[in-house]
């Protein structure tokens, strides 16, 4: 077996990005700060963040349009601050694909190898190749403004890609499609990627999309790193509310420490209720405040108080949201704090017999949830 | 669509401007152009005369020949005086183009904020008569006049140039005051380009100038060729500039409509004049027109 890919992991593996300190200012305004992260060689790394929170002005930066104000980017060990874009072996593909209007498909794509000076038999082979590749071969005589939202994103896609660049960056590439064009399009991305070995550094506001391709998802919060960790270490792990909250579904309790020993600690969150249990292996300090981020497909919800369980609260059905497969259930505390429980609907919705202002128990595991101090 | 009366009216009202304003006096000219030379008054031949019947129309139509264009076509002053017009038209609109597009470009690169002010300064002139702006420049252009004064003065030369009433003088007068309309179209091509493109065009490898002449450029045309036609097209008609500002040797058909009309009182020759004149023009204005139909269609 090979052991999974997971250069971030290795004391001795250099990464072929270093971001070391970098902060941007737009007069008083710091839109990034003071940021460091590293990325490393046939990676798929995706920056998520909430609008407005600098993940386009990194990207710029990365690319060569924007200078940081401090701190340094070096590529492969060596500072690209003084090498302008045009001579960045880095290659962009924009928010708004930025086509060029007059050019035909096969001219936008070849436009970067003809400023390289590459022999024009070359060209015409790489562009052809990279035009199969992305199943627009059908649309090399059409110019842009003939083209689909997702024909001119694979477009913008070739263009950038057909330079071999050693970091192609994907400014949120795919936010003009519609979902089920978007979900086919990222398991093309992965094969483009897995294909061509190309370090790809994406920007989406959709959790969904950073999940299903990256190797890894920096969580941005307003120009700083929230979180650094792979898909499921985010979903599973995440250290703080905000990273908790902003990757899928979570319900967030807050208490105080009332406990702690070798496997976990207790949390008082509610009055005449039993202290919740939580396993965990960051001890907190005692009397703090500290907060439980539950995933919904933890919590079980019953009709009457369960047996053995780690963990239940009593509590009344508020809201049922049906999601066919899953049927996800607001319940509401004695204190009125809201707990989201799923349940799969393998056995039919119906069969529950839950239903709107029922009296039921909410249970989960001590392992279920984490434990956050932030 | 059925519309109705009131429907009707604005509809035909266009129509009945361009009917009275444009067909009417147009057919007007023709028919003069198709007269002679009579010392009367009006000063051509025939008169149309209703009050004898048919037989007064028949008359009419035989006096009328074309022998004024057969004159045109002889005289090699008014060949000379078209093409002389064509070139400084042309010449100027390719002056003003340089001109303009630096402007243009300047402008669509200026901060935001500071555009609407820039292209109201573009504009400025035009609240002035043209008459007087064309004047202004005799006192600047002749030989005791404002920039010889200035020249002098720094040392540049060491005597006055003879500038005014010369073609010089003319292909300044026309760059200067048609300058705006070789501005603001380009300047609209300019303005809703998108600055992204340039970024892609350096992102891609490409230096600040060959994205100039492989982007920018290009997507400015439909505005350069707009600039280029609403400069070309009065250019060759122009009398006011090489009236006022050029000489002996400054041929312009313009003016020799004008000598033809106010000097020789020969009508007749006039509107033939400007009648082809017409017909000229109609080829640019045509071209221009398509062009303008493309850039819609393609928006
Ligand atoms: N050129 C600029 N001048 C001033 N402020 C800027 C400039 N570019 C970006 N900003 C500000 O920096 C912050 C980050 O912008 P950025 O475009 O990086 O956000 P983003 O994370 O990409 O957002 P979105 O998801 O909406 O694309 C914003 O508050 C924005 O207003
Ligand atoms: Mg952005």
């Amino acid at each position: 077996m090979t052991a999974p890919f997971a250069p971030w992991a290795d004391p001795a593996a250099s990464p072929l990005i270093e971001i070391r300190d970098v902060t941007k200012r737009f007069g008083a305004f710091e839109a990034v700060k003071s940021l460091s992260l590293n990325i490393y060689e046939r990676e798929f790394f995706a920056i998520l963040g909430p609008s407005g929170c600098g993940k386009t002005t990194l990207m710029r930066m990365l690319a060569g349009f924007e200078t940081p104000s401090e701190g340094a980017i070096l590529l492969d060990g060596e500072d690209l601050s003084p090498v302008p874009p045009a001579k960045r072996p880095v290659n962009m593909m924009f928010q708004s694909y930025a086509l060029f209007p007059h050019l035909t498909v096969e001219k936008n794509i070849a436009f970067g190898l003809k400023r390289e000076g590459t022999p024009s038999g070359e060209i015409a082979e790489r562009v052809t190749d990279i035009m199969r590749l992305v199943q627009l071969t059908d649309f090399a005589r059409r110019k842009p403004d003939q083209l689909s939202g997702g024909q001119r994103q694979r477009v913008a896609l070739a263009r950038a890609l057909v330079k071999r660049p050693r970091l192609l960056l994907l400014d949120e590439p795919l936010g003009a499609l519609d979902k089920k064009l978007r979900q086919e399009t990222q398991f093309e991305l992965m094969n483009i990627q897995e294909t061509l070995g190309t370090t790809f550094v994406i920007v989406t506001h959709d959790q969904e999309e950073a999940m299903t391709v990256s190797s890894r998802i920096a969580v941005m919060r307003a120009g700083e790193l929230a979180q650094v960790a792979t898909p499921a270490d985010l979903y599973e792990r995440p250290e703080s509310r905000f990273v908790a909250d902003f990757i899928g579904e979570v319900t967030i309790l807050e208490g105080r420490v009332s406990g702690a020993d070798a496997v976990g600690a207790t949390l008082s969150a509610m009055e005449g209720a039993p202290d919740l249990r939580v396993a965990t292996d960051t001890l907190p300090p005692l009397g703090e405040t500290a907060w439980l981020a539950l995933r919904p497909e933890t919590v079980t919800i019953t009709p009457d108080r369960p047996e053995g369980a780690d963990n239940a609260l009593p509590g009344t059905v508020l809201d049922i949201a049906y999601l066919g497969n899953l049927s996800t259930y607001h319940v509401a505390l004695a204190d009125g704090r809201v707990v989201k429980a799923q349940e799969s609907n393998r056995f039919g919705a119906n069969r529950r017999g839950i239903t709107w202002e029922d009296a039921v128990w909410v249970s989960w595991e001590e392992d279920a949830g984490v434990l956050l101090q932030a | 669509m059925t519309r109705t009366p009131g429907q009707r009216l604005l509809v035909a009202l266009p129509y009945l401007w361009l009917l009275v304003l444009f067909l009417a006096p147009f057919l007007i000219v023709l028919k003069i152009s198709l007269s002679d030379l009579a010392v009367a008054r009006p000063p051509y031949m025939p008169q149309f005369d209703l009050s004898e019947g048919w037989a007064g129309v028949a008359a009419f139509v035989d006096a009328l020949d074309v022998e004024n264009y057969v004159f045109l076509a002889e005289d090699s002053l008014y060949i000379n005086a078209y093409l002389s017009s064509l070139r400084i038209a042309a010449i100027s609109t390719v002056i003003t183009l340089l001109i303009g597009y630096a402007i243009a470009y300047a402008l669509a690169r200026a901060p935001r904020r500071w555009r609407p002010t820039l292209v109201m300064l573009v504009i400025l002139p035009f609240w002035t008569s043209f008459l007087i702006r064309v004047y202004a420049w005799i006192g600047i252009l002749k030989t005791e006049g404002l920039l010889n004064q200035a020249l002098l003065s720094v040392g540049l030369i060491g005597e006055p140039l003879t500038i005014l009433n010369t073609n010089t003088a003319v292909y300044i007068g026309i760059v200067y005051s048609y300058l705006p309309f070789m501005v603001l179209p380009v300047y609209a091509t300019l303005e809703k380009m998108d600055e992204s493109l340039l970024e892609a065009a350096a992102d891609l490898g490409s230096s600040r100038l060959a994205a100039f002449f492989l982007v920018t450029l290009p997507l400015s045309l439909p505005g350069v060729l707009a600039g280029c036609f609403l400069v070309f097209i009065p250019a060759i008609g122009e009398f006011v500039i090489p009236d006022l500002l050029g000489g002996s040797e400054t041929l312009m058909i313009g003016k020799t409509l004008w000598v033809e009309f106010f000097n020789n009182r020969d009508w007749p020759l006039a509107s033939a004049v400007a009648i082809v004149l017409l017909a000229l023009l109609i080829v640019p204005i045509v071209l221009f027109q398509r062009q303008q139909m493309r850039q819609e269609i393609g928006t």
